[in-house]
């Protein structure tokens, strides 16, 4: 193996990273949300719950923004 | 089509197109800089704010094409067609992660494209050359795409008279002049332009969206009777039976392929290399989503068009027989809106096209420069030579995507844009992986990215150029995935299995990017 060039000195893993990986795990479970009930104000489960995940999704970067931030 | 103009609709249409172009000539002085060099003309001299670069990016990769062809797969396909909101609401944590390292590094070594970067990383002409021409070759039809998407705006507004070219045959006359306007202003003020004109387009966007959403269901009777009107066996994803994941599993994986093409796209990376920190684009991440709502918001108005009727409606028949669904929106237009706003909105859609028309053919015109003419034609040339054949470049660019639509059918445009998702993750190992490790040996990329190209590219062909969803059968289990996905597994094991083969025989080149440049 050829030595590659030492790499940054890693920072270390913060577990508030974990908040990223929320929206993958809701979105991506599609069999969870694949259903018509509950239904909100008559919209499907299926699209209110992939609607609301929008904000939430912003909503997780938040911490992770702000933690960056503060550790700074 | 003999759809008649309606002059008020017209009227306000026309205006607003004229403001804009104005606009666009007017950019050149805005944040004035010296447009003969690349990264001034290509890049807006890297200025852009934390709202200029949320406009710009908005208008870049929600696309006027979005706009009409996800309510077409609605109106047409159902659930299945609401996998763009999954898509666009999971990219942002990627870009808020992952980006903001390209930013750095580019800012540091002066690259303007995401080739530049990997020529740097990996010291490999052969390899930034391979993502310069995937990068060129998958954006021509999204941009012929945009001019579709400009198309049926121009047909539902009654505009679609076409006059006899010699050698060209009938061609569309109010495309060809909007087109050539488009390409005039790019040309004089590079990104600055549609950075500017994008503030307009999206403002128009939210009016349009958030008075359909209010005004057209109060008309149909409720969300209620909208999802109704939706038939039973559409309004759900399949599901899966024993031994197949089924319609579920394949709209996860499109979704996921779509995230990773996206920012791979030279007109995504052109509008965050273009921002003016990496804490814009990490501020980015947080603000950008108010456009998936826009687009959730935009897609479920394939289903008011089901409620609303109006594929029955006999005025739309022509429009449906030379568009097929993606003349669903603009008749919902026409049906529910006032005259003077369905000019609004198909402005907004019309203008929606020229935005990222505009920055898709710059971020060509970069690619084909830096990587190609200066890399192996000219490598001698000044700045301004480099600016002046970047602004050549995005009108022979524009061009041919118009000739492409005019000449071809839209079909194909929109089959090589399939492709095009397909070919541009294929890029991930040697761009997005490399800003992390450089654990991967560049002749081992290029073979992962060659073997991806070959199997995707023969996964959609033998679909019959119709879907991008390949069924896998493995272990008497049948995996329908999306085929960007599958071949980027077997890209990357490729690029595993390679690497020490490779590092035995050739040393890998140099690396002049150094850890501390990408944070």
């Amino acid at each position: 193996m050829i030595e590659d060039k030492p790499e940054a000195p890693r920072r270390r893993f913060h577990p508030v990273y974990l908040f990223l990986l929320l929206p993958y795990i809701a979105l991506l479970w599609v069999p969870f949300y694949n259903r018509i009930e509950p239904s909100l104000l008559g919209m499907p489960f299926f699209y209110w719950f992939q609607m609301s995940w929008i904000l939430l999704g912003a909503l997780c970067i938040l911490p992770v923004y702000l933690s960056e931030e503060r550790r700074k | 089509m003999s759809m008649a103009p309606n002059p008020v609709t017209l009227a306000v249409f026309l205006g607003l197109f004229a403001l804009v172009t104005g606009l666009g000539f007017v950019a050149s002085r805005w944040r004035a800089g010296d447009l003969s060099q690349l990264h001034e003309w290509g890049l807006g001299g890297r200025r852009f704010g934390t709202w200029v670069t949320w406009f710009l990016l908005g208008g870049d990769l929600y696309t006027a094409y979005t706009f009409i062809a996800v309510p077409a797969l609605m109106f047409g396909a159902g659930a299945p067609g609401f996998f763009a909101v999954p898509y666009t609401i999971l990219m942002y944590p990627l870009l808020f992660l992952v980006f903001p390292r390209l930013w750095s590094v580019a800012h540091k070594h002066g690259y303007v494209t995401a080739a530049d970067f990997v020529k740097g990383r990996f010291g490999s002409k052969s390899l930034a050359l391979a993502i310069a021409v995937t990068g060129i070759v998958a954006t021509m039809p999204y941009i012929a795409l945009q001019l579709v998407g400009m198309q049926v705006v121009l047909a539902a507004l009654g505009m679609n008279f076409s006059m006899t070219l010699p050698g060209f045959g009938a061609v569309d006359v109010p495309l060809l002049i909007a087109f050539t306007i488009l390409a005039f202003y790019t040309y004089s003020s590079g990104l600055r332009a549609p950075a500017l004109i994008a503030v307009v387009k999206d403002m128009l966007v939210y009016v349009t969206v958030f008075a359909a959403i209010i005004f057209i269901p109060a008309q149909l009777g409720g969300y209620g009777k909208v999802f109704e009107a939706v038939p039973r066996e559409t309004i759900l994803l399949a599901k899966g039976a024993a031994g197949n994941l089924g319609a579920e599993f394949a709209y996860a994986s499109l979704a996921l392929g779509s995230i990773l093409a996206l920012f791979l796209y030279p007109h995504a990376v052109t509008g965050l290399l273009s921002s003016s920190s990496r804490h814009v684009i990490r501020r980015n991440a947080m603000i950008l989503p108010a456009y998936s709502l826009a687009l959730a918001l935009i897609a479920l108005l394939g289903y008011m068009a089901i409620a609303a009727g109006v594929k029955a409606s006999p005025e739309y028949a022509d429009g449906f027989a030379a568009f097929g669904n993606n003349f669903a929106v603009p008749a919902l237009f026409l049906k529910m809106f006032p005259a003077w706003f369905a000019g609004v909105a198909f402005a907004a859609i019309a203008i929606g096209a020229l935005v990222p028309a505009a920055i898709m053919s710059i971020a060509c015109a970069n690619l084909f420069t830096r990587n190609i003419y200066k890399e192996f034609i000219n490598p001698g040339c000044t700045g301004a030579q480099e600016a002046f054949v970047a602004k050549i470049v995005s009108i022979v660019v524009k061009f041919g995507a118009l000739v492409f639509v005019l000449e071809l059918q839209s079909t194909y445009a929109i089959q090589l844009q399939l492709l095009g998702g397909i070919w541009m993750c294929q890029t991930l190992p040697s761009v997005l992986i490399a800003l992390y490790t450089r654990f991967f040996h560049p002749l081992a990329l290029l073979a992962g990215w060659a073997a991806g190209l070959i199997a995707g590219t023969w996964m959609v062909a033998e679909l019959g150029f119709k879907s991008s969803t390949y069924a896998i059968h493995l272990f008497g289990l049948t995996i329908p995935c999306y085929a960007a996905i599958s071949a980027l597994v077997l890209n990357i094991a490729l690029c595993l299995v390679l690497t020490p083969v490779f590092r035995a025989i050739a040393k890998p080149g140099r690396d002049e990017t150094r850890a501390e440049d990408y944070v």
